[in-house]
């Protein structure tokens, strides 16, 4: 017993060695976060998205069915009349003010199942960090899709916000 | 002894030190790059190109770091332990010579490749090495927490165990050069190097010298997996960095007397390169053989390591010596 320890033991350490050794050969295998990200699956539901037509109006017409949905109350939304001069979306009314506290926020996708116009939408990103509490209130300009390069110096429509004024972290 | 020697010899103290230490903070990065290769990650990149910053980046990040310390300590062995620590890691280093077999000439004077050249060699090097044992028992018992302690008593039981193979180990190569000096060590290996006549012994060597620097995988006095961590436990900030260097300059002391001793010191097989790059060579691949261990093996139970050492490198460095000796004798009586 103990001779054979005494053999093989060194043999086992070298295989051991020669192990180790040759994964300086492999690839690494880290994605270095924040310059290379994982692909997320394809319905993951992160950070909300607002939605927009072709044309650049915005799908969500202010009904509020998101808030009555939304299980812990995260969502404020405060609708105005669409006049002809200022058009944000094609129906009535528009989302004046669409908040989302995404401290609050379960993430349920809720708010998704309950729109009528498919308006919102959870996305992709998920890398939610700040070092405030305030930072985390989601609001309008935060979440609205960019529009497309395509539409943009055509179809804009007159009264539409600039989306992303003021690119915020997420 | 004139003024000028004291100059020259504080002088050579300096850079020795000073090298010590960035070869410390170097060592930490070359351990977490290489480690981290053998596990397909690519180690810390971020400070400074490939990395190349940040020991510098975990220097400050220690001096900022706020040192707590045990109410009931004894305060002035608790200031004295990582003080012994350290200075007998970098003492021990004076007796190295990194380069030869001549001097060095500088404004008129020719200066040794050593900060000195003592007769007793390398018993100088085993003499402060033990005074290290002081240090971490010294912190275990100074910081009068159960871990600490415990850790320390692990820590010097192995560490004075470990240090008879150690020394056994080296006894066929005084054997062969017929002197403990060191640079007579290495000049007696001008034609070949120690370590083809004595591999067993050059083993011994490098398992007793990483269990006496407490490295992996004899690192139990530390064991961060198992234990909070040993005789520093209850150190924190600059004073736990002492002991951290301490370690780690322990390791390049082990190497830089593995290659004085065993592999030529700074004699290279063509000689393509000056002395001391085949020095810093030689000592490099050694520390890799270090990392590497640490990277592969899985730490050892506590009563396998003490049998390891008094059951099998003791008696192996004995049996090592008495063959040397005999082989020695026998070759002079037929010559």
């Amino acid at each position: 017993m103990a001779l054979r320890e005494i053999f093989l033991g060194p043999i086992y350490i070298a295989r051991a060695l020669a192990t180790t050794f040759k994964h300086n050969t492999k690839p690494i295998v880290t994605i270095e976060y924040p310059e290379r990200q994982k692909p997320v699956p394809p319905r993951e539901r992160g950070r909300h998205i607002l939605h927009r037509y072709a044309d650049g109006l915005e799908k969500c017409v202010g009904c509020e069915l998101c808030a009555i949905a939304c299980p812990v109350g995260c969502i404020v939304v405060e609708a105005a009349e669409n006049t002809p001069e200022h058009r944000v979306s094609p129906g009535e009314r528009y989302a004046k003010r669409y908040e989302i506290n995404l401290l609050r926020c379960i993430y349920c996708g809720m708010c998704e199942e309950a729109c009528p116009y498919d308006a919102i939408t959870m996305g992709p990103r998920y890398d939610l960090a700040d070092d405030h509490p305030d930072k985390f209130i989601a609001v309008k300009e935060d979440m609205l899709e960019p529009l497309s390069a395509s539409l943009q110096d055509t179809a804009r429509p007159s009264g539409a916000p600039s989306a992303q004024a003021v690119p915020r972290k997420w | 002894m004139t003024l000028d020697v004291v100059v020259e010899t504080l002088i050579k103290a300096v850079i020795v030190i000073g090298a010590l230490l960035t070869g410390f903070a170097y060592l930490t990065l070359f351990e977490r790059k290489v480690q981290a290769r053998m596990q397909q990650r690519p180690g810390p990149n971020r400070v400074g190109p490939w990395g190349l910053l940040q020991p510098a980046a975990d220097g400050l990040k220690l001096f900022f770091k706020s040192s707590s310390a045990p109410s009931s300590r004894d305060r002035f062995l608790y200031l004295l332990a990582p003080m012994i620590s350290i200075m007998a890691a970098l003492a021990s280093f004076a007796i190295i010579p990194i380069s030869g077999p001549g001097a060095l000439n500088l404004f008129g004077r020719s200066i040794g490749w050593y900060v000195m050249n003592v007769n007793i060699g390398v018993l100088w090097y085993f003499a402060v090495t033990s005074v290290g044992v002081y240090g971490i028992f010294l912190a275990g018992y100074a910081s009068n927490s159960k871990y600490s302690m415990l850790g320390a008593l692990r820590s010097s039981a192995q560490m004075i165990s470990y240090e008879m193979a150690l020394g056994l180990s080296l006894v066929p190569v005084f054997i062969l050069a017929g002197s403990v000096r060191l640079v007579d060590i290495v000049n007696a290996q001008h034609t070949w190097w120690f370590v083809l006549p004595l591999l067993p012994a050059f083993f011994l060597y490098l398992i007793a010298g990483i269990a006496e620097t407490n490295r992996a995988p004899f690192d139990l006095p530390e064991a961060e997996t198992e234990l909070v961590a040993g005789y520093h436990t209850e150190y924190s900030g600059l004073r736990f960095a002492l002991f951290f260097m301490a370690e780690y300059i322990n390791m390049i002391i082990v190497s830089s007397v593995a290659t004085i001793v065993f592999l030529g010191g700074w004699w290279g097989p063509f000689g393509i390169l000056p002395g001391p790059w085949w020095f810093l060579v030689k000592v490099v691949a050694l520390l890799y053989i270090y990392v590497w261990l640490r990277a592969t093996l899985p730490r050892m139970r506590y009563d396998r390591l003490m049998a390891l050492s008094w059951k099998s490198l003791f008696p192996l460095s004995l049996a090592m010596m008495m063959v040397t000796a005999i082989v020695v004798v026998a070759a002079q009586g037929t010559l």
